[in-house]
């Protein structure tokens, strides 16, 4: 979290300031022709598809060309559409379930990887192992943990006296079991970048606190979460931003041809999901631009607020 | 934690600037830390372990109770019969999957190489905010765009085909940053000095000069970069059709319901994860390091 990245490179730069701070003519022109691979596929691929979601919105769209001007129909059709809010709901409510323990796991863990160790690389690519496990493959596996019949989950519940949970069947079982995925697959990603961030805390103060007879957890809460806000609220944003867009374990869990409802009762649909519905199945382009534009905002916002927030934090240090 | 127990508690007076040897746990055996560790691990692997005892047990066994823990004997005949589904098309799913994500890993570095240079080393106008916008880019969730970006590959005679699920990805402003990053931190402005005071134009600098340093950067991209391209479901499973598919959505349709032979499909999945669990053994030290430099970019 110390560098601010420009800086660096500028105080590089000084001892060649004597030429001027600009490059001369051939080394401006190479840098243009370096970067600009970059930024025409971005444009075309990433930007151009973002901004024109805008514009798709904001008509009655078919893929088979015809598509006429509705204005802010679509957006006026979101606020009473139920399976949209539906959708929004659950959305969240995954990514709160997710997301809440899996920071504090992994902040956790970062400090446990940030002992001293013997093979610290070893336990670092145990707790790295899930994330290289693709998603569809995650969802594939615990989708059969969490069968209802012959399950291990099930099972293991049943050796402690719970009956068997039909998990896909309500909301809360269902979003528990979505949001066991994510933490299972991100949490120790996490903690890498948490750990990275705490190699950068002077372990003086560790060891202060130490002497001191601080306890490990005291040092958590007093030294860690302190020292690493600015990178809690990055990872949060990242999280976010994952969370938010979430699709693959919910389809992957309601398998059969209705996958993309997520449930029989849309208990698990999340907005990526039903964009995909109304726009794959629904052929309707327009209205999903707008719940996809809808989902681009709230991005906005949240990147903003988190945003401003390392800003003050920053600030405060 | 033997090491520890060697470890003779110095006298106070030279402790102090010798801090880092703090030997508060001596004389235990196993530290929490390492307890919590082990329980960690071995939740990490759990489920890849499963998918291989499911992969290797007849479907029959599936659905026994309680479900069985270790490996049987089908193995060999599992991956077989994936292997020979012709619905699932699986090895012509391993070579696209190969070559989308080897033609996207080539460019991302390569491109990723040059933008780095330039915006750690070269000197043009407006190349600060440039580089803001690059780190803007990481944040934007460009899987929004998918609806338009649909129309663009129709409108291109693009969809079904791999080169909708390889244009896409050919940069990356993760690659830019990171490589930006390395070469701020271990290329000198000493050598290239050097190579303009012989003569090399900015192009043969980059490559005769600046490449070779860069190299091990450039590794730790790629496999990030393959990794990811790997297992990338969403767009792929939205474009491409049922003649193309890249193994997650081989894998997808697999586990779509229309087969119950669920041996079958752990068998396809452990082929589907296989190829980075070996790129992760033999390169973990890397990919880890990886993910901590690009980490530290807040």
């Amino acid at each position: 979290m110390s560098t601010l990245t420009g800086t660096p490179a500028r105080q590089r730069r000084t001892p060649r300031a004597g030429r001027g701070s600009q490059g001369s003519r051939g080394e401006q022109a190479a840098g243009y022709a370096f970067v600009s691979p970059f930024f025409v596929v971005f444009a075309i691929f990433g930007l151009f598809p973002l901004l024109f979601t805008f514009w798709v919105s904001l008509h009655d769209w078919s893929l088979l060309g015809g598509h006429t001007w509705s204005g802010l129909d679509n957006y006026r059709k979101l606020l009473d559409d139920d399976h949209f809010w539906n959708a929004l709901v659950n959305t969240l409510g995954i990514f709160v379930l997710a997301t809440v323990p899996q920071l504090l796991m992994s902040l956790v863990l970062a400090q446990l990887l940030n002992q001293k160790l013997r093979a610290r690389t070893l336990w670092r690519m145990g707790v790295l192992l899930p994330n290289i496990t693709s998603i569809a493959a995650v969802g594939i596996i615990f989708t059969l943990l969490f069968a209802r019949d012959f399950g291990l989950v099930n099972w293991l519940l049943g050796q402690v006296g719970v009956d068997p949970v039909a998990w896909q069947q309500h909301r809360w079982s269902s979003w528990l079991a979505i949001s066991t995925m994510v933490d299972w697959r991100w949490t120790g990603y996490n903690a890498l970048i948490f750990l990275a961030a705490l190699q950068a805390v002077p372990r003086e103060l560790y060891e202060a606190a130490e002497i001191d007879g601080a306890s490990p957890a005291k040092q958590f809460r007093h030294i860690t979460v302190p020292m690493l806000r600015p990178t809690i609220v990055f990872v949060s944003l990242v999280s976010t931003i994952g969370g938010i867009q979430l699709f693959t374990e919910p389809l992957l869990f309601n398998s059969g041809a209705n996958a993309i409802t997520g449930g029989t009762t849309r208990q698990f649909q999340t907005l990526t999901m039903y964009v995909y519905e109304q726009a794959f199945t629904g052929q309707a382009f327009g209205y999903a631009a707008s719940v996809a534009w809808v989902m681009f905002a709230v991005i906005a916002v949240i990147g903003l607020v988190n945003a401003l927030l390392i800003r003050r934090l920053r600030g405060v240090a | 934690m033997t090491a520890q127990l060697e470890r003779v508690e110095p006298v106070l007076a030279v402790r102090r600037p010798r801090a880092r040897r703090v030997g508060r746990r001596r004389g235990r055996l196993i530290s929490p830390a390492v307890v919590v560790l082990t329980l960690v691990t071995a939740l990490s692997a759990f489920p890849l372990y499963f998918m291989l005892v499911m992969a290797s047990r007849p479907n029959s066994d599936i659905t026994s109770v309680p479900p069985p823990l270790t490996p049987g004997g089908e193995l060999f005949h599992n991956i077989d019969r994936v292997l020979s589904n012709p619905d699932i098309t699986f090895g012509k799913a391993v070579v696209n999957t190969l070559l989308v994500s080897g033609v996207a890993t080539f460019s991302v570095v390569l491109f990723s190489s040059l933008a780095g240079f330039a915006f750690a080393k070269l000197r043009f106008v407006g190349r600060q905010p440039l580089l803001g916008f690059v780190l803007l880019t990481m944040m934007v969730p460009i899987q929004l765009g998918l609806i338009p970006l649909y129309m663009l590959m129709s409108k291109l005679h693009l969809s079904g085909t791999l080169p909708a699920v390889t244009l896409p990805f050919l940069v990356s402003g993760f690659g830019v940053f990171l490589m930006r990053q390395f070469v701020v931190q271990a290329l000198p402005d000493e050598l290239l000095e050097a190579a303009r005071l012989d003569g090399a134009s900015i192009l043969q600098t980059f490559w005769y000069v600046v490449m070779p340093v860069l190299r091990p950067a450039a590794a730790v991209l790629a496999l990030l970069t393959f990794m990811e391209r790997w297992n990338d479901f969403l767009w792929p499973y939205l474009v491409l059709d049922l003649d193309h598919p890249t193994v997650q959505v081989a894998l997808s349709r697999l586990a779509g319901g229309y087969y119950t032979d669920q041996a079958l499909v752990m068998a396809g999945t452990l082929l589907g994860v296989l190829p980075l669990l070996v790129v992760f053994i033999l390169f973990g030290r890397q990919i880890v390091g990886g993910i901590m430099e690009g980490g530290i970019k807040s």
